[in-house]
């Protein structure tokens, strides 16, 4: 051991000596964990289970994600129900690598202050959502959550959506050009009672379409962020979802 | 995939525990050995900040 | 250098290199920036962009001034006396910009903290609300108060130990303006609603791409003093903190790879989506943790306990297989933040495996710290600073035993989603990070400002009791406020039902969460005391030091 020792002593003076070789040395020795644990996810097609209906966000529903990403709801709300008897129990169906795949970024959140949101879609109603986010302790007394009671006195700012749809397209999103087209289109089509919504459900299916803040003459923050929680956790139907053939 | 995970899993929570406990111990126990090897260096280089400039 | 100027040898005075660069590079930007405000597609992005144009125009008269005043021809490398000419100016600079931002981080912390006791106090205000004020809180304490003590530090100790001149001229300055300017951006982006809601890398795109080239610059000024060095052995602090700056580098570019919805949206997309997003993120945001707050802080650990003890470091081998074994190890145990989710499980396993392992180079490093008191435990009594860095040590091992513990997966199915971890955190960034950097200004102010030692070292005595007492309130709270949410959560009747709503676990956070807000009051009245104490260092004649230091032996 002694001599061992020894050589292993002294050959490290390169790296105490050397500036540039311990440079090298962190650089190495630091990026072996990190390509182990994140290369494989990029190919092993494990990763990512095969599933029905997942599609893109509505132009309508990505701003309402927008909105719900920019008001830091991640800080206290989880969208990633854990496979436990209780989760399940309370929140649903275990959540789905494959029902994340579009999110950029992913928000399934590290703390629970309120309840997990990956399911939240069809649970309470429009009206409820409204109130809930206007003042949450009208609904639920003793709620810790903040008031939100600008989003629906704030017009949604849908100017440059069509550039947010391209930018995903670029980063993988299966955005079309017809889609990124209709932008405009879709957005009055799923936030309007009378409009025509079959090129919508053509393109984003089981997309829900109605005036999701109370107030049909305006397209405001809060209809964005209800369409948005509206559609959480629903493209997916657990009945036809096959859980042998996704064991990993 | 499931069986080889299930045996790391137990592997790491039994033996692998045990025998990183026991590592640590031998390192520990090895670097506070009373050696010669590059000692002078190493009391120099440890007293890099108590000198005087 | 005589004080009367041979007219022959003085160089004629001309603009370094560095000034001319910088002079075109920052009227270049300011102009590119006036032009990105007017066509900002939000009035928030116009402010930002106006912010970059104002620090730009502000470089461009502080570098002409700095050039009317100084003397000709390049730096003076040593001193009259033959010592090193230590560039202390930016040192001290991230001292007093870390007392200052470490007391409003710790402030926003507390409001976010009674946010949670009393929703009132978010007043309805979208600025203010807990969403937007809890990154702002973490990104205060962590990258400002944090990241001016690493800055700072680390210029101080890698002059120190390689006695020489931290290189460059304007670079020094570049780095510690350059990154408090990223603070600004960043922190008032998020009172904005500008954020990449990712957990502790919320700035966006270009507050990232101006921290990439601040950050280089940093690594670049740091590497080239160590190259100065007149000692042929690189002490092992500045090993930890170039393993800080580095990994932190790349961690950033990784975790912050994104594209710009437009060069005038401050909206961008990240390039990962969903599970592989997921992991890059908890990569990322571990090993923040890992490298920022670990390795970053252990460098502290390796210069200012052996400096205030007088002795070296108890053992340099053992401080050798610390560094590699901790750098190697740290690097793995992000998928631990993600045990039970879609992530795969072979991933959160080796996660998991080498979190545990984890638990060893950092009791390693801790037993090197502690020991390194052996033989003179008594300080522990006699020196209030000195206590504070021990104590930090200490809770360094608390931390580092308990997180290998909450990422075995049976612990972490109960803490996960909990306070336990909010209190863990708190643990080690209250009792380890704020502490051994206390230890470290109280430490550097006196020897910056050339004073014999703090003007009242009762004050630090003070401010280590008042907060240690903040930490117990604030960390036990949250032990009990994480256990008792995770037990109801998986509580059932006996009929086999869920026996709680979701609300009624948030209503028995209450009275913990008033604790825990009491408890951040204190550590806040801590720093407090010590900001005060710093100011009184700082202000008072060299004669009172000599006065307030009831141990000094009469001269």
């Amino acid at each position: 051991m002694a001599t061992q020792g020894t050589s292993i002593w002294s050959k490290h003076q390169i790296f105490e000596k050397h500036s540039y070789w311990l440079m090298l040395g962190i650089l190495i020795v630091i990026s072996i964990g990190g390509l182990v644990e994140i290369a494989p996810l990029f190919y092993l097609k494990s990763t990512i289970e095969k599933v029905e209906g997942m599609r893109p966000y509505t132009p309508l529903e990505l701003a309402g994600r927008n909105i719900y990403v920019r008001e830091g709801c991640y800080n206290c709300h989880s969208q990633q129900i854990r496979p436990l008897r209780d989760e399940v129990e309370r929140y649903g169906h275990y959540s789905l690598a494959a029902e994340s795949m579009y999110d950029h970024p992913f928000q399934w959140g590290s703390k629970r202050t309120g309840p997990d949101l990956a399911r939240v879609g069809g649970k309470y109603s429009d009206l409820w959502q409204r109130e809930h986010l206007h003042n949450p302790r009208a609904v639920v007394p003793a709620s810790i959550m903040p008031s939100y009671p600008w989003l629906a006195q704030t017009k949604l700012d849908t100017k440059h959506l069509a550039a947010d749809l391209k930018d995903l397209k670029l980063l993988g999103v299966p955005y079309t050009d017809e889609m990124i087209e209709k932008v405009q289109e879709d957005l009055k089509a799923q936030s309007t009672t009378d409009g025509d919504t079959s090129g919508l459900d053509k393109r984003y299916p089981k997309a829900q379409a109605r005036d999701f803040d109370g107030n049909p003459g305006e397209l405001t923050e809060a209809d964005a962020l209800i369409a948005y929680l509206q559609m959480l956790g629903t493209l997916v139907d657990f009945k036809l979802y096959d859980n042998q053939a996704n064991v990993r | 995939m499931h069986e080889t995970y299930l045996w790391l899993a137990t592997f790491a929570q039994t033996w692998g525990l045990v025998l990183f406990v026991l590592g640590f111990l031998l390192v520990i126990a090895y670097v506070f050995w009373p050696s010669k090897t590059r000692k002078k260096e190493f009391d120099d280089a440890a007293n890099i900040p108590l000198k005087e400039d | 250098m005589s004080t009367i100027q041979d007219p022959i040898r003085t160089p004629a005075k001309a603009l370094r290199f560095g000034e001319a660069g910088l002079l075109v590079v920052f009227a270049a930007f300011a102009f590119f920036a006036i032009i990105v405000a007017a066509k900002a597609y939000t009035p928030a992005y116009a402010f930002h962009a106006y912010l970059f144009a104002a620090a730009s125009i502000a470089a461009v008269f502080a570098i002409g001034n700095r050039y009317m005043a100084r003397p000709a021809g390049p730096v003076p490398q040593v001193n009259a006396d033959g010592k090193p000419n230590y560039n202390f100016d930016v040192v001290k600079f991230c001292t007093i910009a870390a007392v200052v931002w470490g007391i409003a981080g710790f402030l926003v912390g507390v409001i976010a903290a009674l946010q949670l006791a009393f929703p009132v106090v978010n007043f309805d205000l979208p600025w203010i609300s807990f969403g937007r004020l809890r990154p702002l809180h973490t990104s205060a304490v962590i990258f400002a108060f944090g990241g001016n003590v690493l800055i700072g530090t680390s210029f101080y100790v890698v002059q120190r130990t390689s006695h020489a001149r931290l290189v460059g001229d304007l670079a020094p300055w570049f780095v510690v303006l350059g990154y408090n300017l990223f603070i600004v951006i960043a922190g008032t982006g998020y009172l904005l609603g500008i954020t990449q809601g990712k957990e502790y890398a919320e700035p966006e795109w270009y507050a990232d791409l101006f921290l990439t080239v601040v950050w280089v610059t940093y690594l670049l000024v740091f590497l080239g003093t160590i190259l100065k060095r007149k000692e042929p052995h690189i002490y092992v602090a500045n090993w930890f903190y170039l393993a800080f700056i580095i990994t932190i580098a790349v961690l950033h570019l990784g975790n912050n790879a994104s594209v710009p919805v437009s060069v005038f949206s401050p909206k961008s997309y990240i390039l990962w989506s969903g599970v592989q997003d997921a992991m890059f993120q908890w990569w990322y945001g571990h090993n923040a943790v890992g490298f920022f707050l670990t390795a970053g802080f252990l460098a502290l650990m390796y210069y200012f306990i052996p400096k205030r003890a007088e002795r070296p470091v108890y053992s340099y081998r053992l401080s050798i297989v610390h560094f590699w074994a901790l750098i190697f190890i740290y690097i793995w145990a992000g998928p631990h933040h993600l045990h039970y989710t879609s992530l795969p499980d072979w991933a959160q396993t080796l996660g998991m495996t080498f979190s545990i392992i984890l638990w060893m180079p950092s009791w390693g490093g801790m037993i090197n710290g502690l020991m390194t008191l052996s033989g003179a435990w008594d300080k522990l009594r006699t020196d209030p600073i000195i206590r504070m860095m021990v104590v930090a040590v200490a809770f360094y091992g608390m931390s580092t035993f308990e997180g290998p513990m909450m990422s075995v997966k049976a612990v972490n199915s109960l803490s996960h989603y909990t306070e336990w971890t909010i209190g863990h955190v708190h643990s080690g960034a209250l009792g380890w990070v704020a502490y051994i950097s206390f230890g470290a200004i109280y430490c550097m102010v006196p020897w910056l400002w050339n004073k014999r030692e703090m003007y009242s070292l009762k004050a630090v005595n003070w401010h280590f009791w008042v907060s240690t007492l903040g930490i117990v309130l604030y960390i036990s709270s949250m032990w009990v406020a994480g256990i008792l949410q995770g037990l109801m959560w998986r509580a059932y009747t006996q009929l086999g039902f869920l026996e709680y709503s979701f609300i009624e676990s948030v209503e028995a956070m209450h009275p913990l969460y008033v604790i825990r807000a009491i408890g951040g009051i204190l550590f806040l009245s801590g720093a407090l005391i010590m900001a005060w104490n710093v100011w009184k260092t700082i202000t008072m004649p060299e004669a009172a030091a000599e006065q307030s230091l009831a141990l000094a032996p009469a001269e």
